[in-house]
């Protein structure tokens, strides 16, 4: 469905995007992950064909990119992510107006209004204006708008960055809907748990290169300690260099809090319990963990 | 970087969607395009030009109207596609929408350019209906070639405002287009009075200035003459608008698409 060989943009002296690979299949839901400025949203951009890239081959729904981009954009549904739905339009006038730049007439698009407000479910506000909307609302019309040529493949720029959990959820719903019908997906994200609820495989970006790739749980099976206790509280520094080192594989210290990655989190676990200054928390090392681990703690802003 | 805009009928779903929501706000928007024309062409023409005699070999109020039709066209088409378009472009990202759709840049901006041309085209009208209502006119017929003089000004002005959209990075950038292009033009190309009136030098500047070549087409046509040198005036407006129009998709594409 969508294949990248050697992906390379520069802007002045530095390659945002620096030789990237990826291959997505038909029905796949593949997550793009990245700290800020990772080459995410360049990525997607250069996918789109909406820029050039400086090296490398772009195959999208069977159509070479750039060169025939707007063919390949026929198949392809885009929830970009900053919200530019059409303030002047209601929900509905937006999908129609939307429906119209691919070239549907305005029975074909018709008769796809009321499954597409249903699915976003804004049914009961298809003539609302586009202010009334909540943050919520106005990404799954979005998500419905991206939808309404009946795409083969989806590409969704941080879909629920901004949303409250009861909205994210609703999307979260909404796309699995979408993996269900077989729709194929491309969805560039920087949370974590998103990534590992939705996605089959994923790719980590730093840097403009992919610094790791694969599904979820393998990733975080090849990278990382199955468990990882965190404990914080005065003193945990002195603990972590008298202790941490004999108890757990491995452990870094991050401002006041302590990070054990371990096989045997039972033994840390009862090793602090010994010091009740220290407050713990044990869990199972998740995706947040290797990309942490991959593109490190540092701030990119 | 400049290459030549590829053209496509594609252009028509952008100029529809500007249409819509026009429509939503047709009376007022109407109202609001024409009252600041006409009430500069009704005032002066009939205030100023109770003190005047024949200007041109025509009483002032008609004169005056013939300048207006141009003028009121030029203004039509610029603050479509300055602040109008601005919003859509840069407050809205409308044209992000688009792009994500199997339109390009030059899709979009041709959509914009035909509507600064729509909107161009219904102010004319408006002014022409006066000039009918009021019978400022020599002969009928040819102020009916007014409307194709009206709709090249529309597409002149619109590829020339497109420029500044494109490289403007706020509303108030705008102003300095206003003071330092159209303010001089209005001032210089004989709207309010004959251009032969300057001296050598601002006649020399006028020259120049698409307007003049609008004011010499419509201006005959509304008084009832053929205009003269009208393939060299065609020539201007044309040039001027699609120079404009290349440039700006230069530009548009290096701030969007980058």
């Amino acid at each position: 469905m969508l294949s990248v060989c050697n992906l390379r943009k520069r802007y002045g002296d530095t390659f945002v995007v620096d030789g990237i690979d990826l291959s997505v299949a038909r029905g796949e839901c593949f997550g793009v992950l990245g700290p800020n400025g990772a080459g995410k949203t360049t990525t997607l951009r250069l996918l789109l064909g909406l820029i050039e890239p400086d090296a490398g081959r772009i195959t999208l729904a069977g159509m070479p990119v750039p060169a025939r981009a707007r063919e390949a954009r026929m198949k392809v549904g885009v929830v970009p992510q900053i919200d530019n739905l059409d303030p002047d339009f209601t929900v509905r006038e937006n999908l129609i107006a939307y429906g119209r730049y691919f070239g549907m007439d305005r029975g074909a698009i018709g008769a796809r209004v009321p499954a597409l407000l249903e699915f976003a479910g804004l049914a009961h506000k298809a003539d609302a204006p586009i202010a009334e909307l909540s943050g919520g609302m106005k990404r799954r019309l979005t998500l419905a708008r991206a939808l309404v040529h009946d795409p083969e493949i989806l590409f969704l720029d941080e879909p629920t960055t901004g949303l409250d959990p009861q909205a994210r959820h609703l999307i979260w719903q909404g796309l699995r809907r979408l993996i269900a019908e077989g729709k194929t997906i491309v969805l560039t994200t920087h949370f974590m748990d998103e990534a590992e609820r939705l996605t089959d495989r994923l790719v980590i970006l730093d840097h403009g290169r992919v610094v790791a790739e694969g599904a979820p749980r393998d990733l975080i099976a090849a990278h990382i300690e199955p468990a990882v206790v965190e404990a914080f509280g005065e003193g945990v520094d002195v603990w972590a260099r008298e202790h941490a080192g004999a108890l757990c594989e491995r452990f870094e210290t991050v401002g006041e809090t302590l990070f054990c990655y371990t096989a045997q989190p039972e033994v840390v676990v009862a090793a602090l319990r010994a010091h009740p200054a220290l407050r713990y928390l044990h869990r199972p090392s998740n995706l947040e963990d290797v990309f942490l681990k991959l593109t490190g703690r540092d701030l990119r802003d | 970087m400049i290459r030549l805009p590829r053209l496509s009928w594609r252009f028509i779903p952008v100029w529809q969607r500007n249409y819509l929501v026009w429509k939503k706000l047709a009376i007022p928007s109407i109202l609001g395009n024409l009252a600041d024309p006409m009430l500069y062409m009704l005032g002066l023409g009939f205030g100023l030009g109770s003190l005047l005699p024949d200007v041109g070999g025509a009483p002032y109020l008609t004169f005056l109207a013939a300048g207006t039709v141009a003028y009121s066209t030029m203004n039509a088409a610029t603050f479509e596609v300055l602040y109008s378009g601005f919003s859509r472009m840069h407050v809205q990202r409308t044209w992000d929408a688009i792009l994500n759709a199997p339109l390009t840049l030059d899709d979009v901006l041709l959509g914009e350019l035909a509507w600064a041309v729509s909107k161009s085209l219904l102010s004319g009208l408006a002014i022409l209906a006066v000039i009918w209502g009021l019978g400022l006119y020599g002969d009928f017929w040819l102020t009916l070639a007014v409307i194709p003089v009206v709709v090249l000004v529309g597409f002149c002005f619109g590829g020339m405002g497109l420029v500044m959209n494109a490289v403007s990075p706020s509303y108030d950038f705008f102003l300095y287009y206003f003071t330092l292009v159209i303010t001089p033009m209005v001032l210089l190309c004989g709207v309010f009075f004959p251009v032969s009136q300057l001296p050598a030098l601002l006649q020399g500047v006028s020259a120049w200035l698409p307007l003049s070549h609008a004011i010499e087409l419509a201006r005959p046509l509304v008084l009832g003459r053929l205009p003269a040198d009208s393939g060299l005036h065609v020539a201007v407006l044309i040039a001027y608008g699609a120079v404009g129009f290349t440039i700006a998709l230069a530009l548009t594409r290096r701030r969007l698409l980058r």
